[in-house]
């Protein structure tokens, strides 16, 4: 009796199971997509399956709407998951190698250096577009002579101006905090947002302009030699020190905080890139954008962030994973990312059809600017700098020659 | 048990009993368990995820066997939770361990063979044209046709590219072959492993490179630019030079030092957790975070308690009038998600802009949490709110459950109050709480998340060879070092490894001495 009823327990395990078998098989050959017999005879250039992408916040309504336009083109679709900003990178590391892992992600280019050292990412087929693409586009995604992405936005800070408070700006940055300081009801002369932590990225225009770049460059490449640990860093730093002295720069003023001073009209002038630039026009200002004038007598340059869609070294399907960078390669994806993105254009046949004043204005602030370098020891500089920036800002660090030597020498004993 | 009922009948449990609907109950649960079982050694078989497939067989075999077998009675209470402490805990557990001994982190993210892999497929050199694609099968051999010239030119993995006859051609891309098949994308997706690593060489010369694909419809010139031989576990390049495998690094490693990219994990023995002794620049502020780290959980426990047990005493005296509302509103901090509330007091405690300042301090600017000692009494401050409704909530209820003869005893004997709480109430107390005090410690020692989210650590060491601030405790600073830069997951669970053995030291020790206060009672 008892054993009849546990084989007629089994018979319903085996019967349960043969079900749950079945989807296994499909979901595990889920590379091969689409095991139909009919699908493979029929005569549609169409492939079929899907792509997994993983974007943050900010990007993710663009990639949606520009997968449809992928499927619609090639059959596949474009599965669009939305992850935090800064765990894109963190989590396909980890996730990657065992075979979880998306087949593209969508991130800016700074992590490129990371990504490749930890080989997640698969080199694509650039050469011959290479010359469809603007230059520090092309320089961003490229290490060790190689191209690991596809470029398809840039962007980069410049000197956002208040029209309603001053109309002209000077030629050197100390006369622009000499004219804001005599703007009546303006409480900062200029915004420069820090806080505790410091802000490199903001105050990269200014330190550029002391000639003191964070890495030396090599025809057109950053090599791993620091090129602000001479006397142009150190003049930079006393500056720094000065400006934290007459309270121009202050820790306190963090992101949010410098952003809601422009818009209460604290300020006449903010540094910062075009992901505010819609809030103050939404809010009825009147801005312009313009390059930042030189501190230190040469040409201020700021980082070029560009944003990039990689393939996964471990995708399953890569053949259409680079079906997909091709097609964002194309005008009509590159336009489509421009209107739903409203940062310029990597492609120069979309970038120069660009009519918004401010984008234009922003493409000229960073018209000497160079992309914020993916060297692998770039990760050291970030560890250090923006700390001790800001520690000669609040005059934690008194000497600022001794405070911006300790931090090269921390970051050259991390190379 | 119904003694007489066993002699005549031997008990028919539930679950054996046909007639009833338990035994019904137990049957679908059991063929749901089973088939979510096979259904995971299908998954697992097919990822090729052989440890994960073991376990799973090993698991469901037991699990039948418990549930249908008379004998394992006890197995059947014991099965469902040994299996989650497998999982969660001394899988974790394990990992943790054996993570602490490898160098796993970034740049060696993955075995040797992927390492390998990827080392070869992005080594090739790729040429700047590329030529529209068609892929063909011929006598059940992929191959490649391009047009060059004018020119249609076919090509397998063993034959180079050679003129084509019997193809028809549109504009730059072959469309027809005769006596062949040409794959359209929807079958090269389906054969995608092959195609994309098929190299059709351009001619007989090997340095002339050979064609490749990614996505099936363009393909460009491509030339190996590193031999590896498996023999000798070496790649070389194309100039000749040597790049060694060194599996005490995880490298392949030059003679002049250079290293390819990426290496893979290797055991480094004891090294990860050594470094916090052997580096002297690190030490030093090691030791300054382990004494800030006991300062911090000790006074802790100690303030939160304090003003819990103050606050337990009032409010449990029935003269207080309205004590349910009182009591209700000094629950509210610890009804907040700690981070949350530790986002909130940071923006207060802001020099320039917070509340504290500007609102209830005049627009003084102090630096709350820019200045070190200050920094550190605001985090002290920002747990008391955080903690002291939890040592309310337990002393309250400690105070309720000691018996109200003890302190009448005490009023007999003629003890004053301030007398009765500390020789009847805080002993009868400590009974119950101290093993609570003592998990409150270890918890506050591991506090992460409510200094990584207050202060960050800050205010940072000017100079200090890694980001470590004054407010470092222990888990925070094992987070900078091992996340905030580089991630170094080795190091990091090798540091983890380390906390746990002081914290439990210390929970030990304490438990210990909480088991003398029990012998009061």
């Amino acid at each position: 009796m008892r054993k009849s009823l546990i084989a007629l327990a089994a018979g319903l395990t085996v019967a349960l199971t043969a079900c749950g078998g079945g989807t296994t098989g499909t979901s595990s050959t889920e590379p091969s997509q689409s095991t139909d017999p009919s699908a493979s005879q029929s005569e549609a250039p169409a492939a079929s399956g899907s792509l997994t992408l993983w974007a943050d916040e900010t990007r993710i309504e663009a990639f949606k709407q520009l997968g449809e336009a992928f499927a619609e083109e090639s059959g596949v679709t474009l599965d669009v998951v939305q992850k935090p900003t800064g765990d894109i990178a963190k989590d396909f590391i980890a996730q990657a190698p065992t075979g979880q892992g998306p087949d593209l992600i969508v991130t800016a280019h700074d992590g490129l250096g990371q990504l490749v050292e930890n080989g997640v990412i698969a080199n694509i087929d650039f050469a011959s577009k290479a010359d469809k693409f603007n230059p520090v586009a092309v320089q961003a995604v490229t290490l060790d002579g190689k191209v690991w992405g596809m470029p398809y936005a840039m962007e980069n800070i410049g000197l956002v101006r208040n029209n309603k408070l001053v109309q002209d700006t000077p030629g050197t940055f100390d006369e622009l905090i000499a004219q804001g300081k005599a703007v009546e009801g303006a409480e900062y002369p200029i915004l420069i947002q820090q806080g505790e932590a410091g802000d490199a990225y903001h105050l990269y225009p200014v330190q550029t302009s002391f000639g003191a770049p964070v890495f030396k460059t090599e025809n057109g490449e950053y090599i791993a030699e620091l090129g602000m640990a001479g006397d142009e860093g150190v003049k930079f730093a006393e500056y720094l020190q000065k400006l934290g002295k007459d309270k121009i720069l202050s820790a306190d003023l963090g992101g949010d905080q410098a952003k809601q001073a422009f818009l209460d009209g604290k300020s006449p002038y903010m540094i910062t890139g075009p992901w505010w630039t819609t809030e103050f026009k939404d809010a009825g200002m009147d801005i312009s954008v313009l390059p930042v004038p030189s501190a230190g007598g040469q040409p201020s340059a700021p980082f070029v962030g560009v944003q990039v869609a990689y393939v996964s070294a471990h995708s399953k399907n890569a053949l259409a994973a680079n079906q997909f960078m091709d097609f964002l390669a194309s005008k009509d994806a590159q336009d489509k990312l421009y209107e739903l993105g409203g940062r310029a254009p990597a492609l120069l046949e979309s970038a120069a059809s660009l009519d918004d004043p401010l984008i234009k204005g922003f493409d000229e602030a960073g018209k000497d600017g160079q992309p914020m370098p993916v060297l692998p020891q770039m990760t050291a500089v970030w560890e250090f700098w923006g700390n001790t920036e800001v520690q000669i800002i609040n005059g934690q660090s008194a000497d600022a020659k001794a405070a911006w030597s300790a931090m090269n020498d921390n970051i050259k004993a991390k190379f | 048990m119904n003694k007489q009922a066993s002699v005549e009948t031997p008990p028919l449990s539930h679950a054996r009993d046909l007639t009833r609907p338990g035994f019904y109950v137990k049957l679908v649960l059991m063929a749901l368990v089973n088939a979510f079982g096979l259904y995971g050694i299908f998954a697992s078989w097919a990822q090729e995820q052989w440890g994960i497939l073991g376990f799973l067989v090993v698991t469901l075999i037991i699990a039948d066997y418990v549930y249908f077998s008379k004998r394992a009675i006890p197995a059947k209470y014991l099965f469902p939770g040994l299996v989650f402490l497998a999982v969660y805990q001394l899988y974790v557990m394990g990992m943790t361990g054996w993570v602490a001994f490898t160098n796993y982190g970034d740049g060696h993210n993955d075995t040797k063979k992927a390492a390998i892999t990827q080392i070869l497929a992005t080594s090739e050199v790729e040429g700047d044209v590329s030529y529209p694609l068609t892929v063909v099968e011929r006598d059940g051999e992929l191959g490649f046709a391009v047009v060059q010239d004018g020119q249609p030119l076919f090509g397998t993995a063993d034959e180079p590219l050679a003129p084509l006859d019997g193809a028809t051609v549109d504009g730059d891309k072959v469309t027809a072959v005769d006596g062949a098949t040409v794959l359209q994308l929807n079958d090269i997706v389906q054969r995608q492993d092959a195609v994309l690593q098929l190299r059709v060489p351009m001619s007989d010369e090997p340095e002339d490179g050979s064609l490749r694909t990614r996505n099936g419809s363009t393909a460009t010139q491509s030339l190996p630019a590193l031999h590896y031989d498996e023999a000798a576990d070496t790649l070389t390049n194309t100039e000749g030079v040597v790049y060694k495998a060194d599996d005490k690094v995880g490298n392949y490693v030059a003679e002049n030092g250079d290293v390819l990219k990426p290496g893979w994990r290797v055991g480094v023995g004891l090294d990860n957790f050594k470094y916090l002794f052997t580096d002297s620049r690190v030490s030093g502020y090691f030791l300054g975070s382990l004494g800030w780290t006991f300062a911090f959980a000790i006074l802790s426990v100690l303030t939160t308690f304090a003003l819990g047990l103050v606050l337990a005493v009032i409010f449990n005296d029935p003269r207080v009038k309205g004590r349910v509302v009182y009591r209700a509103l000094f629950i509210l901090p610890y009804a907040f998600p700690g981070f949350l509330a530790a986002l909130v007091w940071k923006g207060m405690l802001n020099r320039q802009f917070g509340f504290i300042n500007q609102t209830l301090l005049g627009g003084a600017e102090i630096g709350w949490l820019t200045d070190g000692n200050l920094a550190k009494l605001s985090i002290l401050m920002v747990n008391l709110w955080l903690g002291f409704p939890y040592m309310f909530l337990i002393c309250t209820g400690a105070l309720q459950a000691i018996p109200a003869e003890l302190t009448e005893a005490g009023i007999m004997d003629g003890a004053g109050p301030i007398k009765r709480f500390f020789n009847v109430t805080l002993p009868m107390l400590m009974v119950s709480v101290a093993p609570l005090l003592i998990a409150s410690f270890a918890f506050n020692f591991n506090n992460f998340s409510l200094i990584y989210m207050l202060t960050g650590g800050g205010p940072n060491y000017p100079g200090a060879p890694f980001t470590v601030g004054e407010t470092d405790i222990l888990i925070s600073m094992v987070y900078a070092i091992s996340f905030e830069s580089q991630k170094q997951y080795g190091l990091a669970s090798a540091l983890s490894i380390l906390i746990f053995v002081v914290v439990g030291i210390i929970s030990w020790l304490g438990f210990r001495q909480t088991r003398k206060l029990e012998e009061i009672m």
